[in-house]
């Protein structure tokens, strides 16, 4: 099995190291958020809210290690098929779920390398280290990868079911998660009834945890108890929705219409 | 290595419904080790659900598919660690190299000494100095002829080939031709054929099966098939059955 999940692995990275845009993907995108929102911060601290720095470059690392990881799954099916390579690997003997590991390993190099890539820029462009949240930073960095594990199978599981009219959702997936996860703020700026939305998501605990750890100096664990227990719901629940629609998938014959499109 | 009595593929009673549309419809036949088994019929007769089929990409409605000895239904990954496939219609990554990409495939099918092995099949296909190239930058020929040499990589004692030759110049063709000829004669690989060519079904099929409307309409060797539709060509055979003709059973 490593062996088959190696091989696919090997495949994508030979892909990062040939293609220059999605090398971008970990690098050059993160490193502009960064810039963006580094400065906004630096304009926040001068009009007199000094913890903004922390606040929202925290929240901009943390929400890449989510967005990298539901990408390395999404873009790299997604990238089979636009290369019409996605039948050569349905007919090889791999496992569906074999796919779908190398795919979040992928994911976890991919939130790795951009996690501190923006780390040490954060430190050395604004004095942000990331360090600051002690033995939390594994925990949250765990639990944002998970998530996006889940919200990454389910997305590729709607786009095998839909073809190319759902790759949108490579991209709006997060973004529209992103509002109710309290990313950039804290949980209580939302409305009384987007908060309750708000407490189903894993992210939306680790990034108030983030915050609660980076301004009281130490490591908010209570926050990682729902978060991995959301997590674990989460990851089951787009394991049997991937599942059941592969099943749908090859009982309406999408697969070989989506591959030889 | 001629063709023996053994059953490699045998398929009974293949049905796929879309709807109320039966694409396959109570399809049988079998194919034995070593042989070129043609599969033909105009656009829409239900060749490549078929294939998929076969292949375990859709699942059937109804009806039996066994490969090897094997039920596809529940040993699908053996079946297919002992076949493989190639398209005109598929490719292998642009942006990997020739070596990366058989790399890659060799590494899914288990193969050992893939240096090796991708050696020998470059050489097989003529394409020897492609290795290092980029496959994006290949000609439509050589880019074809590379993803016959994943196609062989496992060694496969089935093939399904759907219209390999498609997109290749005579010159080009007939060299593939004689590649596949020679692994079939040498190594006894069971092909299944698609090709809208019928020069080509004739030179290199054993036997072949006309489809139509996902109903197997003729069955038999070319000359077979020939002699029954008191005619000079597959080609006017072909267009007899698309165009709703019949021919003797």
């Amino acid at each position: 099995m490593w062996g088959r999940v190696g091989a696919l692995l090997l495949r994508y990275l030979y892909l990062y190291r040939r293609s220059l845009p999605r090398s971008m993907e970990i690098f050059f995108w993160p490193v502009m958020d960064l810039l963006v929102w580094g400065f906004v911060s630096i304009y926040f601290q001068k009009v007199g809210a000094p913890r903004a720095v922390l606040f929202l470059l925290g929240g901009l690392i943390f929400w890449d290690v989510f967005y990298r990881s539901q990408q390395a799954i999404t873009l790299s099916l997604t990238e089979e098929i636009w290369v019409r390579n996605l039948l050569n690997v349905f007919i090889a003997p791999v496992r569906i779920g074999e796919v779908v590991l190398a795919t979040c390993l992928l994911g976890l190099i991919r939130a790795i390398l951009s996690t501190a890539v923006l780390g040490v820029l954060a430190f050395f462009l604004y004095r942000f280290d990331l360090l600051l949240l002690g033995p939390a930073l594994l925990p949250y960095f765990a639990s944002l990868l998970l998530f996006g594990w889940a919200v990454g199978m389910s997305t590729m599981a709607v786009i095998l079911r839909f073809g190319h009219a759902a790759e949108a959702l490579i991209w709006g997936t997060p973004f529209l998660l992103q509002p109710i996860s309290a990313v950039f703020y804290p949980l209580a700026i939302l409305p009384p009834w987007l908060r309750t939305i708000s407490r189903l998501l894993p992210s939306t605990y680790v990034f108030e945890g983030m915050r609660a750890t980076l301004e009281s100096g130490r490591p908010a664990m209570g926050a990682l108890v729902p978060a991995l227990a959301l997590n674990a719901v989460f990851l089951a629940i787009a394991g049997a929705f991937f599942g059941w629609m592969m099943n749908r998938v090859r009982e309406k014959g999408y697969l070989g219409r989506l591959a030889m499109e | 290595m001629p063709p023996s009595p053994e059953p490699v593929i045998e398929v009974q009673g293949l049905t796929k419904r879309f709807g109320e549309v039966a694409a396959v419809d109570g399809v049988s036949f079998s194919a034995r080790r070593g042989e070129i088994l043609g599969l033909l019929g105009p656009n829409g007769a239900g060749k490549t659900t078929t294939i998929q089929l076969l292949l375990g990409l859709t699942r059937p409605t109804s009806g039996r598919i066994r490969i090897l000895g094997l039920d596809l239904a529940r040993r699908r990954r053996d079946i297919l660690q002992r076949a493989n496939f190639s398209s005109a219609y598929i490719s292998l990554p642009f942006n990997l190299s020739v070596r990366e990409n058989l790399d890659v495939f060799g590494r899914l099918y288990g193969v050992r000494d893939r240096r090796r092995r991708i050696g020998e099949l470059l050489e097989l296909f003529e394409i020897p100095d492609v290795l290092h190239t980029v496959t994006g930058k290949l000609s439509s020929g050589q880019v074809t002829r590379v993803n016959l040499c994943k196609a062989f990589l496992n060694d496969p004692e089935v093939l399904f080939l759907d219209e390999p030759t498609a997109s290749l110049d005579p010159d080009i063709a007939e060299k593939v031709r004689n590649a596949l000829k020679r692994v079939q004669r040498e190594r006894g690989v069971t092909m299944i054929y698609t090709s809208h060519n019928m020069r080509e079904i004739e030179l290199l099929c054993d036997r072949v099966i006309f489809l139509m409307h996902g109903r197997v309409v003729a069955e038999g060797t070319p000359r077979e098939i020939l002699e029954r539709a008191d005619s000079e060509s597959l080609e006017k055979v072909f267009i007899t059955i698309a165009r709703g003709g019949r021919i003797e059973a």
